[in-house]
C-alpha cells in the first residue's frame, strides 16, 4: 500500500539519453499502465522503478521515502517479468517462497502465505511441479504468485502477458483486473497492447521516444488525445489523419477530397488560416443514407470482421487513404461510394509541426 | 538415409564388431598377462587367461613390483586424490572465474577473459618448465598440493561454464535481487543447481583427465609416498637389465582401468545429458 512518484525522471546510457524527464504521480491503490510502442523507454522506466536499473537525474519516492539510492530488495517491491523467470530448478512452491526465504520468514507463515496466494491463483494442485511442467498461463499464474506472497507496496508488470496466446491473454487481463481490484496493491503495468492499457489501466502514461506524450484516463487519452502520436496509437484501426487547412475565420476545415467542413468551436480562432494535422477515428464516421454527407468514400477494399467491417478506401477523386469502421455486416462493391458524415466534436486537430492537440480538449 | 537390406544390416555389424574388436583386443592381451606367471609370458605368449590371477592381483595391490616400493593400493589412493582434487578444484575455479566473467562488471573483464581464452592454446607440456619452478620454489615438490594445484586452471571448464551462463536469462538474477537475494545467494540457489548437469559432464572429462596424469607427477614427485598409478607403472617399467615383472604390471594395468571405467558408467546418464540439453 503506496503511492509512488516519479519527480522528472532522467535516464541515460553513457551519452545517449533515453528518457528525458518524466513527472508522475501515482496514487495509493491505482493501476497505472504504461504504455508505447517498443524502444520508447518504458520497461526503462519499470526498472528504474524497480531498482534494476540507476536513474541518472530526477527522484523516485515511495511512501515518502526516496528510494533512488535502495537495492531491489529494499523498495518493498514485486516484479513479474515477460518472460516470469521462473527458477526452473524449483518446484511452484519453492518458486513462491524463495523471497519469503530470504527474508528469513518462520516456515509455518511461509506456508500460509504460498497456500493461500496458490489458492487465490488457482494453483494449489501444481505446488509441486516445476516450471518446465506448466503452461505458459499457469507460469504467468506463478510468477504473479511469487510476488502476491511478498505482500509488497507495489507491483511491477513488464508485458507479463506478451508471451500468451491470444485467448489466454483475455482470460489472463480479467484475473489480473479481479487480482487488482482484490488486492488493492499499487501496480505499474508496462505494456505495448493498447487493449491491455484500456481495460486494465486506472490511468495512462503513453510514451514516446522517452516522453510521456500524455498521462490520464482511458477514456480521456482515447477521446482527447494530446498529440497527434497519441492519437494514433491508441484506437484500432488507428485514426485518420489529413493534412488539413483551417479557413481564414477559424469555422471550417479542408482537405484533399474535402472541399469544407464546418467547425463550430471557437478556441481555434489563434490558429486560422494555418495548415493543420485533422484526425478523424474510423469509428465516429456514419454512413449518410441521403447521400449528402460531408464526404464521398470511394470504396477500395472490405474487411469484413463479423462484430465489424472494415472500409478502406479514398476520398473523392483525391489520394487521402481513409478507413472507416461499421458496427455489424456490411457488404459494398469495390468502387461504390459512400457519403460520410461526422459530428465535428469528433475531429481532432494538431498542430502541424509540434504535433500538440489543437482547440478543444487541449491542455 | 538408413536403408533396411539385410546385407547392409550385415556390413555394419561387421564394421562394427571389427572395430571393438580392435579396441577391445589389447585390453584382453593385458587381461590374459595378468593371470599368468611371468615365465610363461616370457617364454610364449598364452591366448587363454590362467590359474595365477589372485596370486598376481594380490601381489601387485599389496607388495608391487621388485624396487618401486609403493603397493598399487598406495598409487591408486594418490591417483585418487589426485584425479578427485583436480577434477573438483577445476569445476569450482571454472565456476567461480565464469560466474565473475559473465555476471560482474569491473574493469579488464574482457581482458581476464581473453588472457584465459588464451592459454587454452599453450598445452601442460609448454608451460612445465616455469610451473615446475614456481611449484619448486613454493616447496610443494612432493606434495598433494603440488599434483594438483597447477593442474587446476582450465580454461575450457571456464569458457564452458561462461557459454553455458550466458544462455540464462538476466532476468533470473533480476528476479534473485528483487526477492532480495545477493551474488553469493544468485551463484548457491540458481546457478549451481542449474548448471548440474553441466558440472557432471565435465567431472567425466575432468576426473579420467586427472587420473591419466602422467608427465607432471612424473616430473615433481620421486618419493614413493605420492607415486600416482600411471607413474609407478612406469618406474615398475625401469628395470634396466633386469626382467620386469610383467605379470605384475600387467595387473596394476588392469587395476588402473577400472576408476574411470565405474566413473564413466555411474554417470553416463548425466554425461549425456550435460553434453545434450542445458535445463531452462
Amino acid at each position: 500500500m503506496a503511492n509512488v512518484s516519479l519527480n522528472n525522471i532522467f535516464k541515460s546510457f553513457g551519452k545517449n539519453e533515453v528518457i528525458h524527464g518524466i513527472t508522475c504521480d501515482i496514487k495509493d491503490g491505482e493501476f497505472i499502465v504504461i504504455l508505447g510502442p517498443s524502444g520508447c523507454g518504458k520497461s526503462t522506466l519499470l526498472r528504474m522503478v524497480a531498482g534494476l536499473e540507476q536513474i541518472s537525474q530526477g527522484e523516485i519516492v515511495i511512501n515518502g521515502k526516496v528510494v533512488n539510492k535502495l537495492e531491489p530488495a529494499e523498495r518493498d517491491i514485486a516484479m513479474v517479468f515477460q518472460n516470469y523467470a521462473l527458477y526452473p530448478h524449483m518446484t511452484v512452491f519453492k518458486n513462491m517462497a524463495y523471497g519469503l526465504k530470504i527474508r528469513r520468514m518462520p516456515k509455518d507463515e511461509i506456508e500460509k502465505r504460498v497456500r493461500r496466494a496458490a489458492e487465490i491463483l488457482e494453483l494449489s494442485d501444481l505446488l509441486d511441479r516445476k516450471p518446465r511442467q506448466l503452461s505458459g498461463g499457469q507460469r504467468q499464474r506463478v510468477a504473479m504468485g511469487r510476488c502476491i506472497v511478498r505482500e509488497p507496496k507495489v507491483f511491477l508488470f513488464d508485458e507479463p502477458l506478451s508471451n500468451l496466446d491470444a485467448k489466454l491473454r483475455v482470460q489472463m487481463r480479467l484475473e489480473l483486473r479481479n487480482l487488482h481490484e482484490n488486492l488493492g496493491i499499487t501496480s505499474i503495468y508496462v505494456t505495448h497492447d493498447q487493449v491491455e492499457a484500456m481495460t486494465l489501466g486506472d490511468r495512462l502514461v503513453v510514451m514516446k521516444d522517452g516522453y510521456a506524450d500524455q498521462i490520464g484516463k482511458p477514456l480521456e487519452v482515447y477521446e482527447k488525445p494530446q498529440t497527434e502520436f497519441v492519437a494514433g496509437f491508441i484506437g484500432s484501426p488507428s485514426m485518420n489523419f489529413f493534412d488539413a487547412a483551417l479557413s481564414s475565420d477559424g469555422r471550417g476545415v479542408s482537405f484533399p477530397g474535402v472541399a469544407s467542413m464546418p467547425i463550430s468551436e471557437n478556441g481555434l480562432s489563434a490558429h486560422k488560416g494555418q495548415t493543420v494535422r485533422l484526425g478523424i477515428r474510423p469509428e465516429h464516421l456514419t454512413v449518410s443514407q441521403t447521400g449528402d454527407g460531408v464526404m464521398q468514400l470511394n470504396v477500395d477494399h472490405i474487411e469484413t470482421l463479423g462484430a465489424d467491417t472494415l472500409i478502406h478506401g479514398h476520398l473523392g477523386e483525391s489520394d487521402s487513404g481513409l478507413t472507416l469502421r461499421l458496427a455489424g455486416v456490411h457488404h459494398f462493391e469495390k468502387n461504390a461510394v459512400i457519403s460520410l458524415n461526422i459530428s465535428d466534436d469528433k475531429l481532432h486537430l494538431f498542430d502541424k509541426e509540434t504535433g500538440a492537440r489543437l482547440g478543444r480538449g487541449a491542455d | 538415409m538408413v536403408e533396411h537390406r539385410p546385407w547392409l544390416t550385415a556390413l555394419t555389424h561387421a564394421v562394427l564388431i571389427v572395430g571393438c574388436l580392435v579396441i577391445a583386443f589389447p585390453i584382453y592381451t593385458t587381461f590374459v598377462a595378468s593371470t599368468h606367471t611371468l615365465d610363461k609370458i616370457a617364454s610364449s605368449f598364452p591366448i587363454f587367461p590362467g590359474g595365477q590371477i589372485i596370486e598376481n592381483y594380490r601381489q601387485a595391490l599389496t607388495v608391487g613390483s621388485g624396487e618401486v616400493g609403493a603397493t598399487v593400493v598406495r598409487m591408486m589412493i594418490n591417483s585418487a586424490i589426485m584425479a578427485f582434487g583436480i577434477a573438483l578444484g577445476k569445476i569450482f575455479i571454472s565456476l567461480l572465474a565464469a560466474y565473475a566473467i559473465v555476471y560482474f562488471r569491473f574493469r579488464f573483464r574482457m581482458t581476464c577473459f581473453w588472457m584465459i581464452f588464451i592459454t587454452l592454446m599453450l598445452p601442460v607440456e609448454v608451460r612445465i618448465l616455469p610451473t615446475y619452478k614456481v611449484v619448486s620454489d613454493l616447496h610443494m615438490l612432493n606434495s598433494y598440493s603440488g599434483l594438483i594445484l597447477p593442474l587446476i586452471a582450465s580454461a575450457t571448464a571456464t569458457f564452458l561454464f561462461r557459454q553455458f551462463f550466458m544462455t540464462i536469462p538476466d532476468e533470473l538474477c533480476e528476479a534473485v535481487r528483487i526477492d532480495g537475494g545477493g551474488p553469493i545467494r544468485f551463484f548457491f540457489d540458481i546457478l549451481l543447481p542449474m548448471s548440474r548437469t553441466s558440472i557432471a559432464a565435465l567431472f567425466v572429462i575432468l576426473f579420467i583427465y586427472g587420473w591419466n596424469q602422467y608427465l607432471w607427477p612424473l616430473m615433481i614427485t620421486n618419493d614413493e609416498k605420492y607415486y600416482t598409478v600411471f607413474l609407478g607403472i612406469k618406474r615398475m617399467l625401469d628395470v634396466g637389465e633386469g626382467q620386469a615383472d610383467w605379470h605384475i604390471i600387467m595387473a596394476s594395468t588392469m587395476l588402473a582401468m577400472i576408476p574411470p571405467v565405474f566413473v564413466v558408467i555411474f554417470m553416463q546418464k548425466q554425461f549425456v545429458k550435460g553434453m545434450t540439453e542445458t535445463e531452462k
